[in-house]
């Protein structure tokens, strides 16, 4: 056994996983809530990439500052859509959510397709976390090890905010019945607006934490958006603690099976989502409805 | 209570006139009319089905689209959206008793805002209802009917709504809670709380109500005065079918 290609292959695993439960996590929590499927999530992913790429390009703003302002800038372009759009097919069927997102993807793809074509756009990776550290038997650079560690972070803090704090009882109790927690009182589809508008926030961080690591392209988002519903559909539609940890899971198996069985690596994910139906309709951690 | 109508008819908090409410294809209430005056408990009495639980939803908004006016307080409320209307002083109790099972008995408690002034304290709650305190970081998934209509109840009186809407808060509950449960009401009403109850325990409301609606195919058709209950239970009887 080569502990040295499986450790390297476990590392990459891990690092794509911290993108899969970031971006699930978003779309977790928007479908919970708003019972819409989010197709454009990886659209918005790739706009917080290229977000971050512009300014650094156009406005000379670095990194750190592009953390905070691309996902901002996102998720208000979230808000509009939500308000504009979305809004309107609440109580449909909600396919027609996707179609709309799938739509939405489309155009934003488009776009950026024209404007800056096909080839990638590379992105520095800040100067306070270059180099690498030797880790036993792999080599990790220090912004991939900034990745895992700052997706982690992200998702535990949003897991607890979300469990443990009264904002997220909002969030829970709108998730259960939208309509009674209205009928307390409660402002619902301000609610509803804000977090798109997170989640979407969410999905631009991650674009832009990618950044550095993936090249930035308009299609950058839809090769990954498919397996991040996959990673919510085994974690259980809408449960939180399920996408994160079913995200950095799967993560693994991907670089597991890429050591064991390279040309089974690109599907493993939908093997596994496959089994998990068969014996777990509801996913992993989903509740039976 | 034996003055006349004219001279103790209390302030009206409550007027619906002319109100219909539609689920999708389904035109579930035709024109209710009925007026509640501050202090007043009366009940909506009816069989299943004939637009009591619909009643109660359309007057916080909880309906896909409702017509006619429903005033509460003075305002009109027909184009207010739901989070507006409950501001405005209600309390609703909804059927089945709607705890949010992912929330703590306690979030369950504190999660509804503040729709008017004098709500009681959680101290003020825990002190009525001693076993929701014990079980206050229990999931609401995990609390007995029982327990979970306290709640229920509870969490309305927290908001400082003033005007209640209670729909069946006795539905599957053992004799010695739904007794508990008409003296938490009374009590209420004692306080001055403006109480709507929808009720199948007909014996549960009957001592309890100063006046009872009569509902049927999604109108009022009736009304019973607490003095009338008498001469008029065999009517009723047959009305309700039991």
């Amino acid at each position: 056994m080569n502990l040295q290609a499986l450790s390297g292959q476990l590392l990459v695993g891990l690092i794509n996983g911290s993108f899969y439960a970031l971006l699930s996590l978003g779309l977790a929590i928007i479908f919970g809530l708003l019972n819409v499927v989010n197709f454009a999530h990886g659209a918005l992913y790739m706009m917080g990439a290229f977000a971050a790429w512009m300014m650094a390009t156009y406005l000379g703003i670095g990194y750190w500052w592009a953390l905070l302002l691309a996902p901002a800038v996102v998720g208000v372009i979230g808000v509009v859509i939500e308000r504009l759009l979305l809004r309107r097919l609440y109580g449909l069927d909600n396919l027609y959510g996707l179609l709309l997102t799938f739509g939405l993807t489309l155009i934003a793809e488009g776009l950026f397709h024209h404007a800056y074509g096909n080839s990638g756009n590379s992105y520095p990776v800040p100067e306070f976390l270059q180099g690498g550290v030797r880790l036993g038997f792999v080599y990790m650079p220090i912004y991939r090890g900034w990745v895992v560690g700052v997706s982690i972070f992200v998702c535990t803090l949003s897991w607890y905010v979300i469990e443990q704090t009264k904002l997220g009882a909002y969030l829970r109790a709108g998730t259960e019945n939208p309509k009674l927690l209205q009928a307390f009182g409660v402002n619902v589809p301000l609610m509803f607006t804000i977090t798109y508008g997170f989640g979407v926030a969410l999905a631009a961080f991650a674009g832009v934490m990618a950044a550095p690591v993936y090249q930035v392209t308009p299609l950058m988002g839809s090769s990954l958006v498919i397996v991040v519903f996959a990673v919510v559909v085994i974690g259980g539609m809408g449960s939180i603690a399920g996408s994160i940890v079913t995200g950095l899971g799967l993560g693994l198996v991907e670089g597991l099976t890429k050591y064991l069985y390279p040309q089974a690596s690109s599907v493993v994910v939908f093997v596994v989502m496959a089994i998990v139906l068969l014996i777990r309709p509801a996913g992993l951690f989903g509740r039976e409805r | 209570m034996s003055a006349p109508a004219t001279q103790s008819a209390p302030a009206e908090l409550l007027r619906v006139s002319g109100l219909h409410a539609f689920y999708g294809e389904s035109h579930i209430l035709h024109g209710v009319d009925f007026s509640v005056g501050t202090g007043e408990l009366v009940t909506l009495l009816g069989r299943n089905g004939s637009g009591r639980t619909t009643t109660l939803k359309s007057i916080v908004g909880l309906v896909e689209k409702r017509t006619g006016s429903v005033v509460v307080n003075g305002r009109e409320t027909i184009a207010m959206p739901p989070h507006r209307i409950v501001h405005l002083g209600i309390g609703y109790c909804p059927e089945e008793r709607g705890i949010f099972a992912s929330l703590s008995a306690e979030e369950n408690l504190t999660i509804l805002p503040t729709v008017g002034s004098g709500g009681m304290s959680l101290d003020e709650i825990y002190g009525m209802f001693p076993n929701l305190k014990e079980r206050r970081r229990s999931p609401g998934s995990r609390l007995s009917g029982g327990e979970q209509q306290m709640l229920a109840l509870a969490r309305i009186l927290r908001t400082g709504a003033r005007l209640l809407l209670l729909d069946e808060i006795t539905e599957g509950l053992a004799p010695v809670i739904v007794q508990a449960l008409g003296r938490a009401v009374r009590a209420l009403k004692d306080r001055g709380y403006t109480i709507i109850l929808v009720e199948q325990n007909f014996r549960f409301v009957a001592s309890l109500a100063d006046r009872h609606f009569l509902v049927e195919r999604g109108r009022v058709v009736d009304v019973v005065g607490r003095g009338e209950l008498e001469g008029r239970m065999e009517s009723l009887q047959r009305f309700l079918g039991v």
